[in-house]
């Protein structure tokens, strides 16, 4: 069965269905977020007292610096189809794949470190939404890392049957995960230095 | 506004760009942090530079700056959405029931009558 639009855009809106469909994702995910953004206002305004210096702050910017560069590697994936260099996309797709695992190990390592000294979210206020937005977003980390691995993978084939398509698919992929970072820029200042 | 073509062209040397300035602007924010400004400064700060590294991701990364019109329409709801979240914390404070603090000392007065 021929699904339509999947590479032609319509033409009242001007968008292919995948592009509209992961920007309508993408508008709930900022509703999810913002929710808890709002939450941990709340949390923090009403707190008598807030800590400050519990988390690692060069372990939280070295996340940060792996994300954005997860995140050029990204749209250097995406520009490599387009001028149809399928190796070279697929290099920097498994490097965004990498540096997305290097930070779910650092978020491991911070993690454990919590634990060790019982310091889980029902330690602290604090705690509690910090494990929430950062629980949540390595979530949406383990989840890129999916659908990354899939067109690494076995998706890879769509490549020789619809060359156009797959080229969507990965800039789809790639919305998704400038979104996942956007979120950290804003996670690790409000979680780590503030 | 928005690109006629319907597709984006890639533009690799404006992506090595916009990622420098992204690292650059995160060493900014460690390095305002270490200065230990007031907590107001210090959260207006952090918060104007995450603001210019996130427009700078939607912008380019997300291709914003040359996206179709349906996309912009639905994130103009996308941000009048965001904007009555972040306003939820405001309600708290406006709210006084169960606030003894709050009645009038003439009602106080005669309630211990």
């Amino acid at each position: 069965m021929h699904i339509p639009y999947t590479i032609e855009e319509r033409p009242d809106s001007g968008l292919a269905n995948g592009k509209l469909g992961i920007w309508l994702f993408l508008a709930s995910e900022v509703m999810l977020f913002g929710a808890l953004f709002s939450t941990y206002i709340i949390l923090r305004t009403g707190a008598t007292e807030w800590p400050h210096g519990e988390l690692s702050v060069w372990l939280g910017a070295v996340n940060t610096v792996l994300l954005i560069s997860s995140s050029v590697t990204m749209v250097l994936s995406w520009a490599a189809l387009k001028v149809k260099d399928f190796a070279k996309s697929r290099l920097y797709l498994l490097a965004t794949f990498v540096l997305a695992g290097i930070f779910l190990v650092n978020k491991y390592f911070e993690y454990s470190d919590h634990f060790r000294r019982g310091e889980g979210p029902w330690h602290s206020t604090f705690l509690a939404i910090y494990f929430t937005l950062t629980g949540l977003h390595g979530l949406h980390i383990l989840g890129g890392m999916i659908v990354m691995a899939y067109f690494l993978g076995p998706g890879a084939g769509l490549w020789k049957r619809e060359p156009e398509q797959f080229t969507n698919r990965i800039e789809y992929t790639g919305l998704y995960w400038h979104f996942v970072d956007l979120v950290w820029i804003f996670l690790f200042p409000v979680l780590y230095l503030l | 506004m928005h690109s006629d073509s319907g597709h984006h062209h890639p533009n690799i040397r404006k992506y090595l760009m916009i990622g420098a300035a992204l690292l650059v602007f995160t060493v900014i924010t460690v390095a305002v942090n270490r200065v230990h400004l007031a907590i107001p400064a210090a959260i207006t700060v952090a918060l104007i530079i995450a603001v210019m590294k996130g427009s700078m991701v939607a912008a380019v990364f997300m291709h914003l700056s040359d996206e179709k019109r349906w996309i912009y329409g639905a994130l103009v709801l996308t941000v009048l959405g965001f904007l009555v979240l972040m306003t939820v914390p405001l309600f708290t404070t406006l709210d006084s029931i169960g606030t003894p603090i709050h009645v009038a000392p003439a009602a106080q007065h005669g309630a211990s009558h």
